[in-house]
């Protein structure tokens, strides 16, 4: 019993850490249809963002706290940089768009790797952070790190803030109209460009913050972006796009179908079980579990 | 009629002077060393080919042709591993690990010479064609297919890396000795392989040469410009995309194959997902819809690979970056399309310009 909770947990936390790098994605990619293939160098700029934060600051929970607002500006302002150098240039062309920024990407990872140095650098989590919670005493316990508890605390906050903006503010409205349709918006008196240049310094401000999360549970690398990125744009295509709601449900659903898979098989077994069983949920929703009601054909 | 007998004596030129240049010019003028580089640099430009095929012309942006280079590699490798051990004994990583005293089951049909070989061309394509049937099928495609294909490379080599006992893990396939009999250390042998390669990779081109310019061509060009029209006349764009995928599948799996008895090591290194998306890049900076730019696109690339990595590894990794920035965002035709472009540019830039002043004067 202790088994499958455990593994649940670690799914859930698992899942948590896809749901913020993936929550960022959902917005430049709903939004734009752009994929941002450089938003895993902006999860690592907001690590990277933790780590010189830590050396100046020398309380660890205070400088993790600075660095959660500190990295989404400066993922942000990355992002919004790429838009307005770049891809603004690049609309219709989505699938050079990736390329494009997939160069961009390698370009971030050798600055790192000029700044930092190849080796992976650490950062100390508070002492809140690093134990464990238990939750099932006794001989077979059942404990909860607490860093993957925050984590999971900071992704809800994540989802709960950003469809709240989406909902309630004008800016929000902005960006919902745009998605929903372009052409009517711009024609409504929107400046579509400046919206998709705000949606796409959010969507990066949020690759800063899971940046930021992910230092509690690894080491900091200037590749440390490409390993998580596939996971995170499977969790759009899976979810589809123009919808929250389908990313949060299928970041946590893949995140326990990967910890369950693990535990049952080997790790590099669970990753080719899990793509299959995408493929195969594709064939059921090739759209995506929720997608935007349109009459047009693509 | 004129046109068309144009177009073909033009490419009947080209060939005849790349068949010079590769099986005269080049082995003259090259040492066995950079001769071996070149037949490296030729099987990058294979899986080019097959590039161009499916995205050039289908518009399929296929990030995971590491996948079948790979499988095509891992065939041959390990047709090649068993020949080196010779009857009755095992491949020595596998002696090294001592895990496995007798050769795995799935190991085992590829002693046979007939059926590595096939494997080699017809694995690839026949993963390709099982993910592409589910795929297109339902009309998962654009960046969704990009992405899926991505994963699939991520997910093979990862999968590669964790059965170190029977497929080397990280360290791959290496040290492998024999090419069919031929011992791979003597230099003539080594030019045999080039040889072979610089055919095979000529025979691709005619094969995709003669599909380009069929009725299968228009269609699949007419695919990627206009899925729904093409739905809407009658035909299944489904197949259509099928056909240009699997196609390029067996072309990135015979390019594996070769490239092993040319560099005596296949590993997962050389299939992830950033040695597949490098095969993308020499096919986008040549140009992506033409054949001869793709191609020479993929060998340029390759070779500034080789020449800068060694002296300025930092410097490459940046030159890398900005030539996909580049050539992705400023001449998506590629340098294929560099003329085209300046023609254009200097018919128009006085008109242009005009149009400039009269905006500022308003």
């Amino acid at each position: 019993m202790t088994v499958i909770l455990g593994q649940t947990f670690t799914g859930i936390s698992i899942g948590a850490v896809l749901l913020l790098i993936a929550l960022g994605l959902s917005l430049t990619f709903g939004q734009m249809n752009v994929i941002n293939m450089a938003h895993g160098e902006f999860i690592m700029a907001g690590a990277y963002t933790t780590y010189v934060l830590q050396k100046s600051i020398s309380s660890a929970g205070i400088s993790l706290i600075v660095a959660l607002p500190v990295a989404f500006l400066v993922s942000g302002a990355l992002g919004a940089l790429l838009e307005w150098l770049l891809i603004r240039r690049l609309y219709l062309r989505p699938l050079d768009t990736l390329l494009v920024t997939w160069g961009v990407s390698l370009m971030l990872q050798q600055l790192a790797r000029d700044i930092f140095g190849a080796p992976n650098v650490q950062t100390r989590a508070p002492d809140a952070l690093t134990g464990n919670i238990t939750v099932i005493g006794g001989a077979d316990p059942l404990t909860f790190a607490t860093s993957r508890l925050f984590i999971l605390g900071l992704a809800i906050a994540a989802v709960v803030a950003l469809s709240l903006t989406l909902r309630l503010t004008p800016l929000g409205r902005r960006i919902r109209a745009v998605v929903q349709n372009r052409d009517l918006a711009e024609v409504s008196g929107i400046s579509t460009a400046r919206v998709d240049r705000t949606a796409f310094f959010i969507g990066s401000g949020l690759a800063g913050v899971a940046g930021v999360a992910l230092t509690l549970v690894g080491p900091i690398g200037p590749t440390m972006g490409t390993n998580v990125i596939i996971d995170a744009f499977l969790v759009i295509v899976v979810g589809g796009i123009g919808r929250l709601r389908g990313s949060v449900i299928v970041a946590f659903v893949l995140g326990v179908l990967q910890a369950v898979l693990e535990y049952s098989t080997t790790v590099s077994v669970a990753k080719v079980l899990v793509l299959v069983a995408i493929v195969a949920f594709l064939q059921w929703r090739p759209q995506g579990l929720y997608t935007l009601r349109t009459r047009s054909l693509v | 009629m004129n046109l068309l007998k144009g177009r073909s004596a033009r490419a009947w030129t080209g060939f005849a002077g790349a068949a010079v240049a590769l099986f005269a010019v080049a082995p003259a003028a090259l040492s066995d060393f950079r001769l071996g580089l070149l037949a490296k640099y030729l099987c990058m430009a294979m899986v080019a080919v097959g590039i161009c095929l499916a995205w050039g012309r289908g518009g399929l942006l296929t990030l995971g042709q590491g996948v079948f280079f790979g499988l095509g590699g891992y065939a041959m490798a390990m047709h090649l591993k068993i020949a080196d051990a010779g009857p009755g004994n095992l491949p020595d990583f596998m002696q090294l690990y001592g895990t496995a005293t007798e050769l795995p089951w799935w190991w085992r049909p590829f002693g046979n010479p007939v059926f590595a070989l096939a494997a080699t061309v017809l694995l690839p394509m026949a993963v390709a064609a099982l993910l592409g049937l589910f795929v297109f099928r339902r009309r998962v495609k654009g960046a969704y297919f990009a992405i899926l294909s991505q994963a699939l490379a991520s997910a093979f080599a990862i999968w590669l890396v964790g059965q170190q006992a029977t497929t080397g893990g990280t360290n791959g396939l290496t040290d492998i000795q024999g090419f069919f009999g031929y011992a791979l250390d003597d230099p003539v042998n080594q030019r045999m392989v080039y040889f072979v390669i610089a055919a095979a990779l000529l025979l691709l081109i005619a094969l995709a040469r003669q599909l380009i310019h069929s009725r299968y061509g228009e269609l699949l060009v007419a695919v990627r410009d206009s899925e729904e029209r093409v739905r809407f006349l009658g035909y299944d764009p489904a197949n259509v995309k099928l056909v240009a995928y699997v196609v390029a599948a067996g072309m990135a799996g015979l390019a594996g194959a070769l490239f092993v008895p040319a560099v005596g090591i296949i590993s997962p290194a050389l299939i992830g997902i950033v040695p597949s998306i490098e095969f993308v890049i020499g096919a986008a900076v040549g140009g992506r819809a033409s054949l001869v730019g793709a191609v020479l696109g993929a060998i340029a690339v390759a070779w500034a690979k080789t020449a800068l990595s060694e002296e300025f590894p930092a410097g490459w990794t940046y030159f890398q970056g900005l030539l996909f920035v580049v050539a992705l965002a400023f001449l998506p035709g590629g340098l294929a399309s560099l003329a085209k472009v300046l023609r254009r540019r200097g018919a128009t830039a006085p008109a242009k310009a005009a149009v400039v002043t009269v905006g500022e004067a308003a």
